[in-house]
């Protein structure tokens, strides 16, 4: 199969390390089988668990950091340089490079991955909620103030409300690119779906399988956030009709 | 990050697992497994040189259809829904999958891992091309209509320089991700500088942390000399119009730039 596609200096081996079950010619073969599929679904459950839980975990934390700095950030314009910078260059750090580079510090396991993760996450988040935040008009803020508003409640109840959609849209972007690189956390040790892919990785049910799942889990997670994101602006509709 | 030569390399001893990944990257070494001789900056050298090239010749290809067809859409106002929806899809599928995918199922190499990396670059500078040709000022439009210019100039004479920024910072973050996603060469059997990263039976923990950081130095220095030709590219008019709002510029990372597009 590889070599049809003409000179690859570098594809001499063919699939000979597989080394998972051999029983029919599809399987014997590597090919797609819809019968292996089904039997062996259940092997991808756990892992699959653990990519939720290496996709949630990380995008919640990273939420939680991201958004207390953009607040602080937010009353201290200031800071938002720094802080972009900084999450800006663990943004530019390849991912595999990263889970190998914390290992020093925090050993081969689920959390280096998921301190990895949360550090790709950051800079989305962060710069999503200063646009919003930016983007509020200057007359709402100047009309609640008006209303007699501390900024405190300024914040909480008219800014934030009214970013929201720039907040959410980042929280997006930031799950669906934590979900890919999800897929090598297997690499510090994490798990996931990544570590099939990897196992048997010339085995067309599994790639499939296992592949198949990672763009499900992205786009189920997309969903479910733009919903939420659809009930919330509904609400500002409403508000603003 | 201290990066001495074989003179120092004594003195690295104290930064623990760093330093013993340091001294991997300069000077060869025995091979965890077998006796071949791994590490050293001649074979690390080597997988950097195809690390880079397949990037490079990504990136090519990539800029060579994403910008003149951004350019082309912006100038029509057409293929919004395109020109935008391409990179929700394209962060959908991500590169690791799709080079999964296409070991399975078309196979390795170079070619491959190109291809994947093309995929990769084009929604960045594709969609930034679109609407950096997009947001430029209508009158400045007419005026050059007025003078008599056809669409191709204004396309090249006006829309392709004042998008210039806007461009530079999908190339920016089309490199990156593609400098950071050939690391995962290996899986396709390309020996770029995941090599020693991902081999770890062979290379051992240091050849591991040395390729990442090795790999996380080009990344990082791709990023910031981009970012010197962004400024340099960017015309003289814009840098005075922008100069108020400077500070901008590290908005202009991934993702959705739907604030410019209208």
């Amino acid at each position: 199969m590889a070599s049809a596609l003409g000179a690859q200096p570098f594809a001499q081996d063919a699939p000979e390390d597989f080394f998972g079950k051999r029983a029919t010619g599809c399987v014997q073969e590597e090919g797609f089988c819809p019968d292996w599929i089904a039997d062996n679904y259940d092997r991808y459950l756990d892992p699959f668990f653990q990519h939720v839980i290496l996709t949630v975990v990380p995008v919640a934390i990273g939420f939680a950091i991201a958004f207390t700095l953009a607040l602080i950030a937010h009353r201290r314009r200031w800071l938002i340089g720094p802080v972009a910078g900084f999450t800006g260059a663990l943004y530019t750090i390849p991912s595999v490079a990263f889970f190998f580079l914390l290992q020093p510090l925090t050993g081969l396991g689920r959390t280096t991955a998921i301190v990895a993760l949360t550090c790709y996450t950051l800079l989305i988040i962060f710069r999503n909620v200063i646009t919003g935040l930016n983007a509020v008009p200057e007359e709402a803020k100047d009309a609640a103030r008006g209303m007699g508003l501390t900024d405190r409640q300024l914040l909480w109840r008219v800014e934030l409300p009214l970013a929201l959609p720039e907040v959410l849209a980042g929280l997006r972007i930031a799950t669906t690119t934590t979900v890919g690189l999800a897929a090598l956390a297997f690499l510090a040790g994490g798990g996931g779906l990544g570590a099939e892919l990897d196992a048997q990785k010339y085995f067309k049910s599994n790639v499939a399988v296992a592949g198949g799942l990672c763009i499900l889990l992205a786009a189920v997670l997309d969903v479910i956030i733009l919903a939420f994101q659809r009930l919330v602006t509904q609400w500002q509709r409403a508000a603003a009709a | 990050m201290a990066e001495g030569g074989s003179g120092v390399i004594d003195a690295l001893a104290f930064l623990g697992d760093f330093g013993d990944a340091i001294e991997f990257i300069f000077k060869e070494r025995e091979s965890t497994s077998k006796g071949v001789m791994v590490g050293g900056l001649s074979e690390l050298g080597g997988f950097a040189l195809t690390h880079m090239l397949v990037s490079l010749v990504a990136m090519a290809v990539a800029i060579a259809i994403a910008v003149p067809t951004g350019l082309a859409l912006g100038h029509k106002g057409k293929g919004e829904f395109l020109a935008i929806s391409i990179s929700n899809v394209g962060r959908a599928v991500p590169a690791v999958i799709l080079l999964f995918f296409f070991v399975a199922f078309i196979g390795n190499g170079f070619r491959n891992v190109a291809f994947v990396l093309i995929l990769l670059a084009i929604p960045p500078i594709l969609t930034n091309a679109y609407v950096g040709a997009r947001q430029v000022d209508r009158e400045v439009v007419d005026a050059a209509r007025g003078m008599g210019m056809n669409g191709m100039q204004i396309v090249r004479g006006v829309r392709l320089p004042l998008a210039m920024p806007t461009i530079f910072a999908g190339i920016r973050t089309s490199t990156v991700s593609v400098l950071a996603t050939a690391t995962i060469g290996p899986f396709a059997n390309l020996q770029t500088l995941g090599e020693p990263i991902l081999s770890d039976a062979i290379y051992g923990f240091s050849g591991q942390l040395g390729g990442a950081i090795v790999v996380a130095v080009i990344t990082l220095t791709a990023d910031a000399g981009i970012g010197l030709a962004q400024r340099a590219v960017t015309p003289m008019g814009i840098k005075l119009a922008e100069e108020p709002q400077a500070k901008r510029r590290w908005m202009s990372l991934p993702t959705r730039r739907r604030e410019a597009a209208t």
